[in-house]
């Protein structure tokens, strides 16, 4: 169940990164997902899925964000902190201290039928969307004037954009914890980028990445029984240190 | 300039064009006419709200006035930086897949600017600045545009004896019956290619073909000090 679960998340954070790294954006699933922390710490109090308790945390977070912005015109990543921040500290007053290692690190061991199915089936929805507007996507991420040029619609395309990394984030959270989001959609296409002759071979290798190293870690977790999330980004880090001996640039 | 660019149906009108982007007005009253087939340069001081013309004629940017382009018309645009494209691995030929054109009708427009074919495969990072500059033309004429919007080209890309940038756009302006808007702030291209000049410091200062325009005056009020380069001819 975990396994099959965190090879499909992997895969969809691995390839939805590809088009984050390329607009520097890979670290916004970062915050975004320390953001999420008291809506897992409630899903957790309460017995139901971390993910789905996350998920309105980062809707809510993304658009506070968007509208402090319009509101204060203070820089982005001034506001991402305030409110990431006030995030984090609200979910320690209610935590439990025994289950913080579950809200911080993850613990996919947990999954069962019902959420294997549905993190599969919103794992297939970002891989879907992604790849459907991933032409779209890289001419925004190129220049959004030149996107316009080319007939793109940039709000709507944006949108799909960021629901979907809204939903990986979420999905995230169950494999690696609300403080290892970042490295699921960054170490993946850092890994890519390294090795990879043109873009066809990057998003591939991504998505490749991703899975693999959610699997391998996975797999670690039921030979050592340490924690699957931490795991996973370490294989993450070591593929990404090997791809740096192969880089190209 | 000739006769005949005087005579054609205009292309785009723009009637009393303002932008303001947050608190700031950047462009004000701007009123002009192309006419298919001219060469339109937008000359003007940096800060002149140049490009925020381009962008707001591009749709990009919201304005007040009005902006109309002729009907079915096809607008190719060569920006001025793309800073990010050079961080991604994309081969030449993978940045023509962007566009929703056939292979074939890439490599042609890439023959047209005067690049290799073996450059296909070349990562857009590894490019010369003088061969990144070519592709973007190639790109923005590859789906056989009416007009193209050109922001700042650069200036001195003729490398191992290539044809400028400015020679090739002259050449790509006859073959291909292009109108051309051509922000710029060298005085030279303006004289040489243009058939009509826009002087823009937020607002309209002088607009017409550039031997009748371009005065000492109007490049004052433009720039705010002497010019030295301008030229003058008689009859």
């Amino acid at each position: 169940m975990s396994l099959a679960s965190g090879v499909f998340i992997g895969a969809a954070g691995g390839y939805l990164g590809s088009l984050m790294l390329s607009r520097r954006m890979a670290l916004v699933a970062g915050p975004l997902g320390h953001l999420t922390l008291p809506g897992i710490a409630l899903a957790i109090l309460y017995g139901y899925d971390v993910s789905l308790g996350a998920f309105p945390f980062v809707v809510l977070g993304i658009v506070l964000i968007w509208a402090l912005e319009l509101r204060t015109k203070l820089p982005m990543e001034a506001l991402t902190a305030i409110v990431f921040s006030s995030s984090v500290a609200a979910a320690f007053l209610f935590l439990p201290i025994e289950q913080a290692e579950t809200a911080l690190v993850g613990d996919i061991g947990k999954a069962g039928p019902g959420d294997t199915a549905a993190s599969i089936t919103a794992s297939l929805f970002i891989l879907v969307a992604a790849k459907t507007s991933y032409t779209k996507l890289v001419l925004i991420n190129i220049s959004e004037d030149l996107a316009v040029s080319e007939g793109v619609h940039v709000r709507r395309t944006n949108l799909l954009y960021l629901l979907c990394i809204a939903l990986i984030v979420a999905l995230g959270v169950k494999v690696v914890g609300g403080l290892l989001t970042a490295a699921l959609v960054a170490i993946p296409p850092a890994v890519a980028r390294n090795v990879a002759r043109n873009m066809r071979q990057y998003a591939a290798g991504s998505l490749l990445v991703g899975a693999g190293s959610a699997a391998a870690g996975v797999v670690l977790f039921q030979l050592t029984g340490l924690p699957a999330g931490p795991l996973v980004i370490l294989v993450d880090a070591a593929l990404f240190l090997a791809s740096l001996a192969l880089a190209r640039r | 300039m000739s006769a005949t660019a005087t005579l054609a149906p205009p292309i785009l009108e723009v009637n009393d064009l303002s932008v303001t982007l947050g608190t700031q007005r950047v462009l004000e009253h701007l009123s002009f006419v192309v006419r298919r087939g001219d060469i339109l340069t937008v000359l003007g001081p940096n800060g002149a709200g140049k490009t925020v013309l381009l962008r707001a004629l591009l749709g990009v940017l919201p304005y007040e006035g009005r902006v109309s382009w002729a009907g079915g018309v096809r607008i190719g645009y060569v920006p001025q930086r793309l800073p990010y494209i050079k961080d991604m691995p994309m081969s030449v030929e993978e940045f023509f897949a962007l566009k929703r054109i056939k292979a074939a009708a890439g490599h042609e427009m890439l023959a047209a600017v005067g690049l290799r074919d073996e450059l296909r495969t070349r990562r857009i990072g590894n490019l010369s600045s003088g061969q990144f500059q070519r592709v973007l033309i190639a790109w923005a004429l590859a789906g056989h545009p009416d007009v193209l919007l050109f922001d700042e080209p650069t200036t001195g890309v003729d490398v191992g004896g290539e044809e400028t940038v400015y020679k090739l756009l002259a050449r790509l302006h006859d073959e291909r019956a292009l109108t051309m808007l051509i922000v710029t702030h060298d005085l030279a291209v303006v004289y040489d290619l243009s058939t009509n000049v826009l002087c823009v410091n937020k607002s309209s200062v002088c607009h017409g073909p550039p031997l009748t325009v371009l005065t000492p005056e109007s490049l004052r009020r433009l720039y705010g000090a002497e010019v030295k380069y301008w030229r003058h001819e008689h009859g």
